[in-house]
């Protein structure tokens, strides 16, 4: 008995998306990464053509990270308090990218300025190869005396920038416009923003192609299955055709994975739930790969265990999809 | 939606002169603006002009092409027309339109199949217009048959339950409501349904008003194109928001906005 094609025809494909240049391209980076393409709901091949390999950025930061959890700062030691041996590290753990987050410009955190900001770029980008995200401290007025400089310290590199708001957007834009970077913009768990910002770049000049959707991001446990639907929603309406939904989708892992009481609480404190260095890594990897289900072109993640894990569950994936 | 652009109609002076001058320039201008506006093909008719209409409609058709490569769809009830304008003109095409009567479909079935065309069915046979919504039904369902033993893709077929101008037949809405209803379960994917939604208000008054409140009554019950004008603006933001109403759109603040940059020519 024959059964029915289910298989759907879809519009459109989520765009390409490239970060990083090669000295050919203008840059210094050793290699680029492209994510998206994907032309059917996440790896479900028989639909069409699965797309590029999602990508894991290891999540660096220029300063503050001491209060990291113990079991991160056992893994990178003195790293953390340099920028370009972190990026260095990151690349000896095979990540496809480093995601630099300026939080020692963050006024609570340290208060840098611009200059130490662009400094802390300019050093990431002479210690590795990778291509690099930099995304700032997250307080609009604070975003918008550093980021501009910093995007003129990476000018010709093709970076993702990041965050573009709703609210605050027209610094960066023009910063990126102007240095030739990618833009991250953010939305807070809401898919009609995440639409608007998109239009409101668009408006003042900044291509919808150069876009990536940063929807907010939460942990396994802490409102995964609401990104998750809000990823999905996202990813059916950019294969149906609709350009403000068709861009790449970046999930915030690291951060979010490692706040968890799961993985931060010692063994006195949950006693039962397993050793403490092993539940760190464990509820970021498993919220690492159940987004590459929801369509995460990448992944931003901090324990190498998670990093290794990712990269070995997207090669399983990618694999069985040819 | 799929909007066909209704304004390259010889009906209206302006496109008249044009073409019985051979006035290239007012042609390009209307075909851009209407995919502008968001049409995502054009209807062409050559109306009462003078002259041959096969050579009308092939000037008409050609200079149209020059201007975009939106599909085209020819829109004359002459076979004549339909036989020469067709296997000639470049790029997508649409005939507009065929009756449901076997003999009608047993010529224009082969001319749309062998030239890739689309082919707009009218729920009319030798008997005239359908009185009631079951006969339209019916009407519809043989063309889809005979399509489908064509080979005719289901994507390049749109039915027409024919709307009539609402003074002169003032229980006809509400019987193509029923009828789009009825038809847009009948298969699924779903056929494809489209009015010419200027034919309602011909002579009336309050004639936007009147096609843009059908319209999105004729959304709700399944209408997935329309030929008519883009460039009426109110007419638009109805058509886009009744889409955002029914869930074929997400919701943004600058909903207008967002659904005015997917129109693309020839995207549906």
């Amino acid at each position: 008995m024959e059964s029915t094609d289910t298989a759907q025809k879809w519009a459109s494909a989520v765009n390409h998306l490239t970060i990083g240049a090669t000295a050919a391209q203008g840059g210094t980076r050793t290699k680029t990464v492209t994510v998206g393409g994907a032309k059917c709901v996440p790896w479900l091949a028989y639909e069409g053509d699965v797309g590029c390999r999602p990508v894991v950025a290891l999540e660096i930061w220029d300063s503050g990270a001491d209060n990291w959890p113990q079991e991160l700062r056992a893994q990178y030691g003195g790293a953390m308090n340099d920028p370009a041996a972190w990026a260095r590290k990151g690349e000896e753990l095979g990540a496809d990218l480093i995601c630099l987050k300026l939080m020692g410009t963050h006024p609570e955190m340290g208060n840098r300025g611009a200059d130490e900001a662009a400094a802390a770029v300019r050093s990431v980008l002479a210690a590795t190869g990778l291509p690099l995200i930099v995304l700032g401290c997250g307080i609009d007025e604070k975003d918008n005396e550093i980021l501009p400089k910093c995007c003129e310290a990476a000018r010709g590199e093709n970076c993702l920038f990041g965050m573009i708001r709703q609210k605050n957007y027209r610094t960066l834009v023009a910063a990126s416009l102007a240095d030739g970077h990618k833009v991250l913009a953010e939305s807070p768990l809401d898919i009609n923003i995440a639409k608007q910002v998109n239009i409101l770049a668009h408006d003042i000049g900044y291509p919808l192609e150069n876009l990536v959707i940063f929807p907010t991001t939460a942990a396994m446990g802490y409102g995964f299955e609401y990104v998750y639907s809000i990823m999905e929603r996202g990813r059916l309406a950019g294969l149906g055709g609709d350009p403000l939904l068709r861009q790449p989708v970046l999930c915030d892992v690291g951060f979010e994975a490692w706040r968890a009481k799961e993985a931060q609480a010692s063994e006195a404190e949950l006693p039962g739930y397993g050793p403490a260095s092993e539940r760190g890594p464990l509820w970021e990897t498993i919220t690492a790969t159940n987004y590459l289900q929801a369509g995460a072109d990448i992944l931003v993640l901090r324990h190498p265990v998670a990093v290794a894990q990712a990269k070995e569950a997207i090669e399983t994936l990618h694999g069985a999809a040819k | 939606m799929y909007i066909v652009g209704e304004c390259l109609n010889g009906m209206f002076k302006r496109v008249r002169q044009a073409i019985e001058e051979r006035d290239k320039s007012v042609i390009h201008e209307l075909a851009r603006s209407q995919v502008a506006a968001g049409a995502n093909a054009l209807d062409l008719n050559v109306g009462p002009s003078i002259g041959d209409p096969v050579t009308n409609m092939t000037w008409l058709a050609e200079t149209a092409r020059e201007a975009t490569d939106a599909p085209l769809w020819i829109d004359s009830p002459r076979w004549s027309v339909q036989k020469e304008v067709i296997p000639r003109l470049s790029g997508p095409k649409g005939i507009n339109s065929t009756k449901a009567d076997e003999s009608a479909l047993d010529k224009y079935l082969p001319l749309a199949v062998e030239n890739g065309a689309a082919l707009v069915g009218l729920t009319i046979d030798q008997k005239g217009v359908p009185a009631d919504a079951e006969k339209r039904v019916e009407l519809g369902v043989q063309i889809m048959g005979k399509a489908m033993e064509a080979g005719l893709s289901s994507e390049l077929l749109f039915i027409d339950p024919i709307i009539l101008p609402v003074n002169v037949a003032p229980a006809q809405p509400a019987n193509v409501l029923k009828a789009l209803a009825q038809l847009v379960v009948f298969s699924d994917p779903p056929p494809r349904l489209v009015i010419g939604l200027s034919n309602l208000s011909q002579n009336c008054t309050h004639r936007n008003l009147i096609n843009r409140i059908f319209l999105v009554m004729a959304q709700s019950a399944g209408l997935s194109a329309a030929i008519l004008d883009p460039l009426d603006e109110e007419l638009m933001n109805a058509l886009i928001t009744a889409e955002i109403l029914l869930g074929k759109a997400i919701y943004c603040d600058g909903f207008l906005e967002a659904y005015r940059m997917r129109s693309q020519p020839g995207k549906s």
